[in-house]
């Protein structure tokens, strides 16, 4: 089980968080096409290594927040929130 | 015939402790276990093996047991596969043997010995290419007869079971001695330290040498006396978790006949540990030779702990079979307590304490090892001979001590992903760089000893107490080293001879297995455990993994490094089911939800029906009703298209949407627009995903130009909040946009019927109900019965219709007034049963048609797409895909025999025998207004099946129904009536 620290609400059970994915992924803006939402929904790498996904406080604070997290190690090694920026370590 | 030592031991005699084992009445002492308590009384055979039905005894004094497994206790509280060792004993307990038939000493099955050459490694696996009928009817009875463990209770658990959460500065895991040292350094510099030890005594390995006992009662008491320090006996750390978050099962009644009034049986402790030190100490492993398995086989350190601990003499004459000095600890404390050595066999070719011994009388045989086991059902000769096989002599003996070394109890370590070095020294494989913050001390890195061990783990104390910043530690008494030349041990796994040389015990895995693993391709460690069953049962191979693993390393020609173990997982120990369960069981497995009103339908004769976790009336039975529930469903339905009805509908997900922009993020979140809604007006809207099937629909009110109230389907109120936070946090998050769920902060009620109006013009005040004034849509504040109310114009049965809300606080009265003020018009208290036929005959969707396949032109939704602007689904929903002319449509369906009864799940065909699918039906109830059954389907083609007929399929019933395809709407086709 993960502990997370949520930027809001300080270090919690995983079971707090739902899971949502990839927080890299940007929403198009509304006449990029269909590739583009194409992309946007399903398209998705499957690193091995760092990602940066959301994940949804929802028996907290209900923000979104962002989280680095190694898909190999399971390691977190950073924890945002919504509007902030993170970056990945070279791999 | 009695192996109680005359004295010694940590029991007390004082107490005299009955219990039975296969029926037959037995005495032990308080301080006994099972297994030292029927070795007291001479009971030797135990068990039979699993696959062979080989007699078995009892291996060690601890976890690590393979063989010695049994079933405790009787009836609901019987439990399966319990280890005789880790088996508390107290008055009244009752243990049963396993897997033998019809009786322990006379086993029918015990031919499979014979015929084991057709039981081979992979066995099942290659059973399974067999003809099934075979499989079926032959061996799988056969085999589920004659394989297998223990049996499990068939009634419920009567205990409860209970879940703890806990924070510490240091977990300790194990309480010998480098875990009591390491416990008490980080207790003297403060730390909050949790200590946990499986066994119901703390002290590990010190509990065998009375010189030791000063320093463990010494520092346990010390521990005890911090007020921050939770010492946990009878409590297995099984799991190590990702952020240093740790499992245990503490048991806190296995040692009673049955938990005290108000305590669990077993608790399950969820650790979130700052620092972890891992003081689990090591296993002593088997020797794989022929007869290995045999009752009197005992492992060295097994039958110290019996002599010292539990005042047992294993047996009158033993040999020693062993590749370390350790074990030479056993054979002196044998003589000691009057059991003659008949002599050591020691696979070195020569040591310091072979020599010792030798001098002290002891038959030494060095160079030496145990071919073979001779005796009826348990050990009476025991074959000693040269390594190579030379010299074998045959020796009377009752008792085979054996150790093949120590293996550092690794599990939890590797669990927290340290990778495992190799050691050379120990040959064993030992932590390497923590990954996660923990460490190692004592034997469980390989450090044995006492003394090297309390040292260690006040090392590792220290470590922890410096990680933590809490500055400098104490100095604490240790037990004073004891210098004493030694030599070396010996990585030995197998004595190649004639005969079955096991180095799995309680799965009956043989050195020959792994070989043949090895030789049908299954040479990789993961894939050779699967094929041949090692380490894989209750005991994960504690005993005899790695010496399997050294087995396959020498068939594939490599070290055991390079082999390495297969990967160790949570649980490292076994977890019955109950104390996973906790207190989630029954009606405590999830919580139930009750609207504002359950107590008034209660009090009303409802019947309820589960929505998700929402207990809702499904319908209220009146008196001549009770033994057909159709009957209460049509009569509140034709209350509702002739009269008035009301329903409590305050599950329905409802939020709060304000701020200035919140009319744009409502146009973005919906295909319709909001933004132009006028105050005072509710608009149907419909949700998309953005992959464009429809998500969710509902009406939403404007009560101000910068607030909205919003209404979901009971179903999907928390994904619509989860997917309004997400986009309004992370995709616009420029928008002044705030809301709140506030579902269970109204109750709201659905009074619909051409008498509704009537019925609550009596009721509302402050509010004119009249059409021109309050037209269809319309929303406003007003009073019932001197309770604040919000009046919505709304209609899901498709008749004229007020839903009234109100804070949950005011449901009673307000339902109540409004029954009082409808009570002349027949007001008619309906549920879901009812509400769900009234839209399908009004054509409505609902989660039958919204099940997460549909786009809104399938569901006829079309026109509520707009054409400008940006919203959720927009783009993807125009793929091609999703608007083929060929997708399924949402149409209505009519038997043409108006008796024939239409069922939910058939599949629409052109012809009764068409396996051709056109489509389904979704969704079906007998109409009170047309006098049939009718339903709603999706339907290849859709309209242009209008006024055509097509068969319902129902092949469970080989049922074929031709029906009518007709316009969704099957009542009030123009929509008169919301607006009368």
């Amino acid at each position: 089980m993960h502990r997370i620290d949520c930027p809001w609400c300080g270090v919690r059970d995983e079971i707090e968080f739902a899971y949502r994915g990839d927080a890299t992924v940007k929403r198009p803006e509304a006449g990029a096409g269909v590739d583009a939402f194409y992309a946007y929904v399903y398209e998705r790498g499957n690193p091995r290594g760092w990602h940066i996904e959301w994940w949804h406080h929802a028996a907290g604070c209900r923000q979104w927040i962002k989280v680095l997290r190694h898909t190999l190690t399971h390691e977190i090694r950073a924890t945002a929130k919504a509007g902030d920026t993170v970056t990945a370590p070279k791999p | 015939m009695s192996h109680r030592l005359a004295s010694g031991g940590r029991l007390d005699r004082t107490r005299r402790l009955r219990f039975t084992f296969d029926g037959r009445s037995y005495v032990g002492h308080a301080g006994d276990t099972l297994a030292s308590a029927l070795m007291a009384n001479g009971v030797r055979l135990v068990g039979r093996s699993f696959k062979y039905h080989r007699p078995r005894g009892i291996l060690t004094a601890g976890p690590d047991e393979p063989s010695a497994l049994v079933e405790l206790r009787a009836g609901a509280r019987r439990e399966a596969n319990m280890p005789m060792p880790v088996v508390e004993l107290f008055d009244g307990l009752e243990a049963q043997s396993q897997n033998r038939w019809p009786s322990l000493a006379f086993d029918i099955l015990s031919v499979n010995s014979l015929l084991s050459r057709f039981l081979p490694a992979g066995f099942y696996y290659k059973t399974f290419m067999w003809p099934a009928a075979f499989w079926e009817k032959v061996y799988e009875p056969l085999i589920r007869r004659s394989a297998g463990l223990g049996w499990a209770a068939k009634e419920a658990d009567p205990d409860h079971y209970e879940t703890r959460h806990a924070h510490c500065d240091v977990l300790v895991a194990g309480s010998g001695a480098a875990g009591l040292a390491a416990a008490r350094i980080a207790a003297e510099a403060g730390a909050r330290v949790i200590l946990c030890e499986q066994d119901f005594e703390l002290g590990g390995g010190l509990l065998l040498d009375p010189a030791l006992e000063d320093w463990r009662a010494a520092t346990v008491a010390a521990l005890a006396r911090q007020s921050e320090v939770t010492l946990l006996p009878r409590t297995t750390v099984f799991g190590y978790y990702d952020s240093n978050v740790l499992g245990a099962v503490e048991r806190v009644a296995d040692h009673l006949a049955e938990p005290p009034e108000h305590q669990p049986r077993q608790r399950y402790w969820t650790i979130r540990a700052r620092e972890v030190v891992l003081a689990t100490g090591a296993h002593e492993r088997l020797i794989a030779f022929p007869g290995n398995d045999r009752p009197g086989v005992v492992l060295a350190g097994a039958a110290l702990s019996y002599l010292r601990r539990f005042a047992v003499a294993p047996g009158k004459r033993a040999v020693v079979f062993t590749n370390n000095d350790e074990a030479y600890d056993t054979a002196l404390a044998l003589r000691e307590a009057g059991v003659e050595i008949a002599a050591i066999a020691d696979v070195r070719p020569a040591a310091v304490r072979a020599d010792e011994a030798r001098r002290a009388g002891i038959d030494v045989r060095s160079g030496s090892v145990v071919t073979g086991v001779g005796g009826g059902r348990d050990v009476e000769r025991v074959t000693v001979a040269r390594r190579n096989g030379a010299d074998g002599e045959s020796l009377a003996a009752d008792l085979l001590c054996v150790s093949g070394g120590h293996s550092p109890a690794i599990e939890l370590a590797s669990q927290s992903r340290t990778p495992l070095d190799w050691s050379d020294a120990i040959a064993g494989f030992v932590p390497g760089q923590p990954v996660q913050r923990q460490r190692s001390a004592g034997a469980a890195r390989g450090i044995f000893g006492v003394a090297e061990a309390a040292s260690d783990g006040a090392t590792a104390g220290r470590a922890a107490v410096a990680a933590l910043g809490l500055g400098k530690t104490e100095a604490i008494a240790l037990p004073p080293a004891v210098a004493r030349a030694g030599t070396p041990s010996e990585p030995f796994w197998e004595v190649k001879a004639s005969g079955k040389a096991f180095v799995d015990l309680q799965h009956d895995v043989t050195t020959e297995d792994i070989r043949l693993a090895h030789r049908e391709g299954y040479a990789h460690i993961e894939h050779a455990k699967r094929y041949t069953t090692h380490a894989m049962a209750t005991d994960q191979g504690k005993t005899g993994g790695l010496v399997g693993a050294a087995v396959l390393a020498e068939a594939r020609g490599e070290s055991i490094a390079a082999v390495g173990m297969p990967t160790y997982r949570p649980y490292a120990s076994p977890v019955s089911f109950g104390v996973i369960a906790g207190h989630a069981v029954g009606k405590n497995f999830a919580p139930v939800r009750r609207t504002a009103l359950h107590a008034w339908h209660v009090r009303h004769g409802a019947r309820f029906m589960e929505a998700g976790m929402w207990m809702r009336p499904a319908y209220y039975p009146q008196p001549g009703e009770e033994k057909d529930a159709w009957l209460s469903v049509l009569r509140e339905a034709r209350a509702v298209r002739r009269a008035v009805g009301i329903c409590d509908v305050s599950t329905l997900g409802k939020i709060d949407v304000q701020g200035k922009d919140a009319g744009v993020f409502l146009d973005r979140l919906y295909t319709n627009t909001f933004s132009t809604l006028p105050i005072g007006r509710a608009r149907y809207g419909l949700m998309l995903r953005e992959d464009g099937i429809v998500f969710d629909d509902g009406t939403t009110s404007r009560l101000a130009d910068d607030h909205f109230f919003m209404t979901t389907t009971t179903a999907n109120a928390a994904r619509v909040l989860e997917h309004m936070e997400y986009h309004a946090q992370t995709v616009w998050p420029e928008l002044d946009v705030q809301f709140c769920a506030v579902t269970d902060h109204w109750a709201s009620m659905s009074a619909a019927g051409p008498k509704a109006r009537l019925a609550l013009a009596k009721a509302v005040q402050g509010l004119d109900l009249a059409n021109a004034a309050f037209p269809f849509m319309a929303v406003g504040d007003a009073q019932v019965a001197g309770c604040p109310v919000r009046v919505f114009r709304i209609s899901f049965s498709g008749e004229l219709a007020y839903e009234v809300a109100t804070p949950a606080g005011f449901a009673e009265p307000v339902w109540e007034a409004i029954m009082a003020a409808g009570a002349e018009h027949g007001i008619t208290p309906y549920g879901v049963e009812a509400l769900g036929l009234l839209r399908i005959e009004k054509g409505h969707v609902a989660g039958a048609e919204l099940g997460g396949h549909t786009t809104a032109r399938d569901l006829g939704l079309e026109r509520m797409l707009k054409k400008n602007g940006d919203y959720v689904g927009r783009v993807l929903a125009g793929r091609p895909g999703l608007v083929a002319p060929e997708r399924p449509r949402l149409v209505g369906l009519r038997p043409v025999d108006p008796k024939a009864r239409l069922r939910a799940g058939s599949h629409l065909v052109a012809a009764v025998g068409d396996g051709q699918s056109l489509g389904w039906v979704t969704s079906a109830m007998p109409s009170v207004e047309l006098d049939c059954w009718i339903g709603l389907g999706m339907l290849s083609g859709g309209e242009a099946w209008h006024d055509k007929r097509l068969f319902a399929a129902f092949p469970l019933y080989d049922e074929y129904v031709e029906v009518a395809v007709t316009h969704p709407h099957h009542v009030d086709h123009e929509n008169a009536r919301v607006r009368a």
